[in-house]
């Protein structure tokens, strides 16, 4: 089974690089683009057959290591 | 005494700790492999700055999981003193032994200066040797060191005074000018609540030696060592 991760901050943190990002689109007349925001995009395989043991499984990989969940957030999809 | 020194993969500060705390202050220093799985007859720890892991996943993401780790938390646990320093704070955050998290720098860049920080709290076995309020002129060189953490610890860390360097100009105000990276309220370093583990942005060990035209640090190694000579039962005040 292939887990497909998506990590980024939570609303309301600071997010420069996506600051950075926005003002960068704005100069190439992108005028209408707000709200850029940055964040990481995992994928694995699992030894898994199991749908929820699965979930399980990404979910502890997420809130052990994948994601600060003091300024993260995370889903993933399972194929 | 002796001061135990830290090398993760991708340290790079940890030779420079040694050095001060060998050359300059006249202690032992023992080089701990982050495989190691024990601590045990050291004084202090300290977990050096550096790119550790290569800061893939985030700073200190990584590092908080090698073996010497565990016995760092229990080292922590029973009162045992723990400097960390840039990377070294990153690794503490991660490791939940400090409250809070890095940030990328607001404006993005790498910085690497010379800046000031003021003593907050000169009650600590960290700054025992500076005069409360006393600025220091200490270098940061750091991406990730705008500290963040929620209203309610926040709070908590001010309340207990736990913040014990805040970034200021020269003259000791804590202006949003003055702060390098965007961190809540200034801050540059915080301990725990029990006192026993500080983490710090600027590098104390860059700045230790006269010959390199600045002091500063050393205060703050220097207030750790003299805290161990005289082995303090407990921790002194707030």
């Amino acid at each position: 089974m292939k887990a497909k991760i998506h990590v980024t901050l939570k609303q309301g943190i600071l997010d420069p690089q996506g600051k950075a990002i926005e003002h960068a689109l704005d100069s190439l007349g992108f005028k209408k683009t707000t709200n850029v925001r940055v964040g990481k995009y995992m994928e694995l395989d699992l030894d898994q057959t199991d749908r929820a043991k699965a979930e399980a499984e990404v979910k502890a990989m997420c809130e052990k290591l994948l994601a600060n969940t003091i300024i993260e957030e995370y889903r993933f999809e399972l194929q | 005494m002796n001061i135990g020194v830290v090398v993760f993969p991708g340290s790079n500060c940890d030779h420079d700790c040694e050095y001060v705390f060998k050359a300059v202050l006249g202690q032992d220093v023992t080089m701990v492999w982050h495989k190691e799985t024990s601590v045990a007859g050291l004084d202090a720890v300290i977990l050096p700055g550096g790119f550790s892991y290569g800061d893939y996943l985030r700073t200190g993401a990584i590092a908080r999981f090698s073996p010497v780790m565990h016995a760092v938390k229990g080292f922590a646990f029973e009162g045992g003193l723990v400097l960390g320093i840039c990377n070294g704070f990153q690794i503490l955050l991660e490791a939940g032994l400090l409250p809070g998290v890095m940030l990328r720098n607001k404006s993005l860049h790498f910085i690497c200066q010379d800046i000031f920080v003021r003593v907050e709290n000169g009650a600590t076995p960290f700054t025992s040797a500076c005069r409360p309020g006393q600025v220091l002129k200490i270098p940061i060189a750091h991406a990730d060191g705008s500290y963040y953490t929620d209203p309610v610890t926040l709070a908590g860390l001010q309340a207990n005074a736990q913040v014990i360097f805040r970034y200021c100009d020269a003259e000791g105000r804590v202006t949003p000018e003055a702060n390098p990276n965007g961190s809540l309220d200034n801050i540059a370093g915080i301990r725990n609540a029990q006192g026993n583990v500080l983490g710090m942005m600027p590098h104390p060990e860059r700045c230790a030696e006269s010959v390199l035209g600045n002091e500063d640090g050393q205060l703050i190694l220097a207030s750790m060592v003299e805290f161990l000579k005289k082995r303090l039962p407990k921790m002194v005040g707030a």
